[in-house]
């Protein structure tokens, strides 16, 4: 530890943006013990990725703790079935840890069907499920035999990496559900959007978009999708993927499996999402798509661009910190507060790549920090120094921000309002004007 | 006389009214005068804890993982566990370290006490007390964790006094931050000098202040702590804390310091029962003020009795909370038609059995059970009212049934940390909040009903 406060082990991770040298940021490691990381775990990461999927049953193998603290925490809608809402856990007890927790997970499976009767269960194995070596794959088969339907394994122990492994696992979970091969035929036309968890409604706006464009939606993944809608899925001619730290490993293999061509998007913003809708259509490449889409894309600049200007105005100047978990949404914020006027002057996720801190070191000012899998200590010190003024982060970061007098900006799971598409960045400039323009702040000086 | 059950589902937990150990025992250590918390396993522990806790008190949680990995779990986790003291540390130079044990941990056979000692870091680190506390998820629930804890950091900081104070310990649970102050309040009232341990009036209610530290204010100290054997008596709000896991008989047993053993003082007879012990204890009458406001109660409850005698009631959490629920709302005419609890103790049925049968009540008592199961007596049993915490959230969104908050986690409300429940006044405030919330709920039907019933019909 030296004097400005940082651990040796830490200083890797972080990067001071300076003009014409390149960067180099190590990422994508394990966290440092005692750092107090902000990271979750693989089971965490498999969870965001399957929990949205609405009629499916999500039983976590191990005891309590795992399944208490992930119960009904995000905001993911459905627009049919509600048990993806519930937390199921076999609760294991000490007894079931020294004589293993095969049979009391398959009697859970047994019980859990006799009452809910779902197409699909997903499985997660929690940390003391990979130690004490239950053998969930073959619970898991016997199971779908015996009830004759989908159970599936997610090999999510807590330990076996961070929560990008989690984000595979849970994949990994999908592409067992719809199969090895192809065995559909193609929709023309049609396409999937990956990446989308359908927060506060965010995929039901792009999925808007898309019908006004003519395009066919076939399945978003993995937000308000159920057991069907994901066997749809291997139909379509095209995947599109947003938050490309969770969903690009899929849609690679979707590439490999269904030969499904993919791109990314980012929906987050206005020039994203201009960007992004122009993508689809000319990836399509039918005329008549392309046209209705430029006329989508007229009358949302006509509605957004001066409500925009007026935010603006009210914000602009403001210097902000960003800590989120992806490097897609922390690429996307930057963009987003350039908009508006706010430069960007601390900036770090939980899970980004080394590609992902090359372009945000390309679209940050000199002097910005950029920091890999942080903690409270490092934010704070380097909010300070930057002198931020505004943080946008989870929920943990939240009363950090507050303490120390900050601004801030809910760009976590658990939100009630949309950040995707037009109507998202005219709520993000809105929750920016709330936070930075609320009378508190001049209580507090 | 009431019926116990467990859940409806023999191998199945759906919705969990429960946490794990290591929960409870970061709770107890958030008490304690600037302390951190290392919990040894897979990072994502830590920050569910984390998480959890922060979005209750609406206040920083700075918590630390060993953060094991595969090859952590493969040939033990010593290296990360030693690494990780260290730069707690560094970054936080805390005067007590609790490290906390996990499922994972604890599979895989780690002895946090062994390795803290022979691998020389306590020695290394001068000046900060590191104290185990083996908390594995499976073995029980927070409430557990939290007395174990409890006691671990009392037993750690014991010894045989040279001579006895004249102070008493109260040793607490299920408070907050307001009912504590609203304690020391009540104690300052009588004139006695006291140990409140865990102490988090401060340290998870900090006031804003310029230049943040992490470093909050408050917590009992280690003096207080040491001192603790030395105290003329202890009164310990666990009337239903296994006799194993109570730090209060530990004192008792081995200091010889007499315990008295309360149910928190939440309703007038809880309130009672504590006042009287303080003026057992010190000989001494209970304070004009304090009688005051037990004679504002009593008037209180006259004015709203009618109201209260139509409440059916939910009641689920902690044994020792939904201990001192039910009498509150037993003395006030509410019936408690479940009282349930996710820990797999509960011996409410014997301690509650005089009150409920004086009063003909037949409650369903729930023990290690789920939300699913209460939700379905809830419903099947008409009842009108929830009380406990936020996620009894899902019931009230599904079946529409109000819900009245008090417990932990507190997460779809603010303010959880300024809410006061105990003593008369912070009884009346909570009785008040239950009567206002059943009126609300008759006036808000009254019209249609009465159209509905006797004009359309």
């Amino acid at each position: 530890m030296e004097k400005n406060g940082l651990l040796e082990g830490r200083k890797k991770f972080i990067m001071h943006k300076e003009n014409e040298v390149p960067i180099t940021i190590s990422c994508d490691e394990n966290s440092l013990s005692g750092a107090v990381s902000q990271r979750a775990c693989v089971y965490c990461g498999a969870r965001v990725v399957l929990n949205p999927i609405t009629d499916a049953i999500h039983l976590v193998h191990g005891p309590i703790g795992c399944a208490s603290y992930t119960w009904d925490i995000r905001g993911s809608l459905s627009s049919d079935s509600q048990l993806y809402r519930n937390s199921f856990s076999t609760d294991l007890r000490e007894k079931d840890i020294v004589f293993g927790g095969e049979k009391k997970l398959a009697s859970a499976i047994t019980e859990a069907y006799a009452e809910y009767h779902p197409k699909v269960i997903f499985v997660y194995a929690t940390c003391v499920v990979g130690v004490i070596g239950d053998d969930i794959d073959a619970v898991c088969k016997n199971a779908e035999k015996e009830l004759g339907i989908r159970v599936l394994p997610v090999k999510s122990p807590g330990f076996s990496g961070n929560k990008r492994s989690g984000y595979k696992a849970g994949c990994n979970a999908i592409l067992q559900l719809m199969g090895e091969t192809k065995i559909v035929e193609t929709i023309p036309g049609s396409i999937n959007y990956l990446g989308d968890f359908n927060l506060a409604a965010e995929a039901w706006i792009i999925k808007s978009y898309l019908n006004e464009m003519g395009v066919k939606l076939l399945t978003v993944l993995t937000g308000d999708s159920n057991y069907e809608s994901l066997l749809q899925a291997p139909r379509a001619e095209l995947n599109i993927v947003q938050c490309a730290g969770s969903m690009t490993y899929l849609a690679k293999q979707m590439q490999s499996a269904y030969q499904i061509p993919f791109d990314k998007v980012r929906f987050l913003g206005v020039d994203e999402t201009v960007i992004a809708l122009r993508k689809i259509a000319n990836l399509l490449g039918d005329t008549d798509i392309i046209k209705r889409t430029e006329k989508l894309i007229e009358r949302k600049l006509t509605e957004v661009t001066e409500v925009l200007k007026q935010y603006r105005e009210r914000v602009q100047g403001h210097k902000a910190a960003i800590y989120v978990g992806g490097g897609f949404k922390a690429i996307a914020l930057i963009k987003q507060f350039n908009n508006l006027g706010i430069d960007t002057v601390v900036i770090g996720t939980q899970t980004g790549d080394q590609e992902e801190y090359e372009m945000i070191r390309s679209l940050t000012k000199e002097g910005t920090v950029i920091l890999d899998d942080t903690n409270p200590n490092e934010l704070q010190k380097f909010m300070l120094e930057k002198g931020a003024d505004i943080l946008v982060g989870g929920v943990k970061e939240r009363p950090l921000a507050y303490k120390l007098g900050l601004a801030f900006i809910d760009h976590n799971h658990e939100r009630k309002h949309a950040l995707s598409g037009f109507e998202g960045a005219i709520n993000f400039a809105k929750e920016v004007d709330l936070t930075v323009n609320s009378p508190v702040w001049d209580y507090i000086n | 006389m009431a019926k116990s059950k467990s859940r409806n589902l023999v191998n199945l937990n759906v919705n969990p009214c429960k946490m794990c150990m290591p929960m409870g025992a970061a709770l107890a250590f958030e008490g304690v005068e600037d302390s951190m918390v290392l919990i040894h396993g897979s990072q994502g522990c830590s920050t569910y804890i984390r998480r959890h806790i922060a979005t209750h008190f609406n206040e920083p949680i700075d918590i630390a993982s060993s953060s094991l990995s595969e090859q952590g779990t493969v040939y033990g986790g010593a290296a990360n566990l030693v690494q990780g003291l260290k730069n707690v540390a560094a970054i936080y130079s805390p005067k007590v370290i609790g490290v906390l044990t996990t499922c994972l941990a604890e599979t895989i056979g780690e002895d946090i006490t062994h390795i803290i000692k022979e691998s020389g870091v306590a020695s290394e680190l001068k000046g900060i007390d590191i104290i185990p506390v083996p908390t594995p998820g499976y073995a029980a629930s927070e409430y557990n964790g939290y007395f174990v804890a409890l006691k671990k950091i009392v037993a750690f900081y014991a010894r045989e006094p040279k001579v006895k104070t004249n102070h008493i310990n109260v040793i607490v649970t299920d408070l907050t931050p307001a009912d504590i102050r609203e304690l020391k309040r009540i104690l300052s009232l009588f004139e006695v000098e006291y140990t409140i341990f865990p102490d988090i009036s401060e340290t998870l209610d900090a006031p804003y202040k310029k230049g943040f530290d992490i470093k909050t204010e408050g917590g009992t100290t280690k003096s207080q702590l040491r001192r603790m054997s030395a105290a003329i008596a202890t009164i310990e709000f666990g009337w239903m804390t296994p006799l194993g896991l109570s730090p209060g008989r530990y004192l008792e047993e081995t200091f010889d310091v007499p315990l008295y053993s309360c149910p928190l003082p939440i309703g007038l007879n809880g309130t009672d029962l504590f006042l009287e012990a303080i003026s057992k204890i010190y000989d001494k009458q209970i304070p004009v003020e304090l009688k005051k406001a037990r004679g504002r109660m009593l008037d209180a409850m006259i004015d709203s009795h009618k109201l209260n005698r139509e409440g059916r009631a939910v009641i689920y959490g902690n044994p020792e909370l939904i201990y001192a629920v039910s009498n509150l709302c037993i003395e006030n005419g509410i019936e408690p038609v479940v009282i349930a609890t996710g820990t797999d103790t509960n011996p409410l049925v014997e301690q509650l059995d005089q009150q409920l049968s004086r009063y003909r009540y037949n409650p369903i008592i729930l023990k290690d059970c789920d939300f699913e199961s209460i939700q379905e007596i809830a419903v099947e049993q008409k009842t009108n009212l929830l009380i406990g915490n936020s996620d009894g959230k899902f019931i009230k969104e599904k079946e529409d049934i109000p819900l009245v908050r008090i417990g932990f986690p507190i997460h779809d409300n603010i303010g959880a940390s300024r809410q006061l429940y105990i003593g008369y006044e912070g009884s009346l405030r909570f009785l008040d909040l239950i009567t206002n919330t059943l009126i609300d709920k008759k006036h808000e039907a009254y019209r249609d009903k009465m159209y509905n019933k006797y004009f359309v019909n």
